[in-house]
């Protein structure tokens, strides 16, 4: 059942097909990002209103929240590459894992920079030893990890294998995350969109807070991309595909400078 | 608009430290990674091509010496 069910993606498991897929769409993808991504943060830096209790510093939410949602975001897409990579042996799914690792290392960073530059104004601090603060913490060492373990081999498959096989462990990290402000006593407030009831904010601040999340998520899917094209051709270089393809690339340069 | 005028807007009632220090690191780390991403590609398509362009004079040569 399975072997059918996934036999359309078969073809965008085979690298060239999707190299050439990821070119396509990457300048839809990162044009995209950009506008949505501007738009939700001037719409929620300018235009939203003061929020009753925090002032003007509670526009840190249009960053805060999207790259603290897409940190974890990202993580889960590396583990289900990492799961499939392992179980399955899809090449492209390896790499997607070194594609990804990056991004979601610095969406994680800007969520702990991000609240730190928020708490110092509401909580009196940057920085508390919490549950929810920790925990992000930790997926920021998880990312690192990975990073670090796939370029600790001399031999680069057994280095993803090891980084795939942390990425997956990981994953126990998510739901400590996401539940933290509920199991544990922290200073960080609770959910405010990402859960199964009415959003705790109104219109005027959501709206900006939407649009703000779509374009962190659209800049990760371009940056993925990107990223992993960079990871198919430094794989398949001694593949022909690849070899014709920077061939026709010196060739169309040549003419361009003649 | 929530603010009435520019100095408003960049003084964030108070916050401007933190609202700032905030937005910049974001977009200075968003920006910094897309720049080694694209750099990075680039690396590699010249890598790619310099192995090809010295494969070919090997080749070239050894011809020359038959």
């Amino acid at each position: 059942m399975w072997g059918s069910m996934f036999r359309w993606l078969d073809p965008y498991a085979k690298p060239e097909t999707l190299y050439h897929l990821c070119g396509r769409l990457l300048p839809y993808l990162m044009a995209l990002a950009v506008f949505t991504l501007l738009l939700g943060n001037i719409w929620g830096l300018a235009f939203s209103p003061a929020d009753y209790q925090q002032g003007d510093s509670y526009r840190i939410i249009y960053i805060h929240v999207p790259s603290a949602i897409w940190s974890m975001g990202a993580y889960s897409s590396m583990a289900i590459a990492a799961f499939i990579g392992l179980v399955w042996q899809i090449r492209v799914a390896q790499w997607a894992v070194l594609a990804i690792a990056p991004i979601g290392a610095i969406y994680t960073a800007i969520a702990l920079i991000t609240g730190a530059a928020w708490g110092k104004p509401m909580w009196g601090t940057w920085w508390v030893w919490d549950a929810r603060l920790t925990s992000e913490l930790v997926l920021l060492f998880l990312y690192l990890g990975v990073i670090a373990l796939a370029g600790a081999f001399s031999e680069a498959a057994r280095g993803i294998k090891v980084a795939s096989l942390l990425a997956i462990v990981g994953v126990v990290n998510l739901p400590i995350i996401h539940f933290s402000v509920e199991w544990w006593n922290t200073l960080h407030q609770g959910a405010t969109i990402t859960k199964f009831a009415k959003p705790s904010i109104d219109p005027s601040m959501l709206w900006p807070l939407l649009i703000s999340l779509l374009g962190f998520a659209l800049l990760l899917a371009a940056l993925t991309c990107l990223r992993l094209r960079s990871q198919i051709l430094m794989f398949e270089q001694h593949r022909p595909w690849v070899r014709q393809l920077v061939d026709s690339m010196a060739a169309s340069r040549q003419k361009e400078q003649n | 608009m929530a603010f009435t005028s520019w100095a408003d807007f960049w003084a964030m009632g108070g916050y401007a430290l933190f609202v700032w220090l905030s937005f910049g690191t974001t977009y200075g780390l968003l920006l910094g990674l897309w720049w080694y991403s694209k750099q990075q590609h680039k690396n590699i398509q010249q890598q790619i091509r310099a192995k090809a362009a010295r494969e070919q004079r090997v080749r070239q040569h050894q011809e020359r010496e038959k």
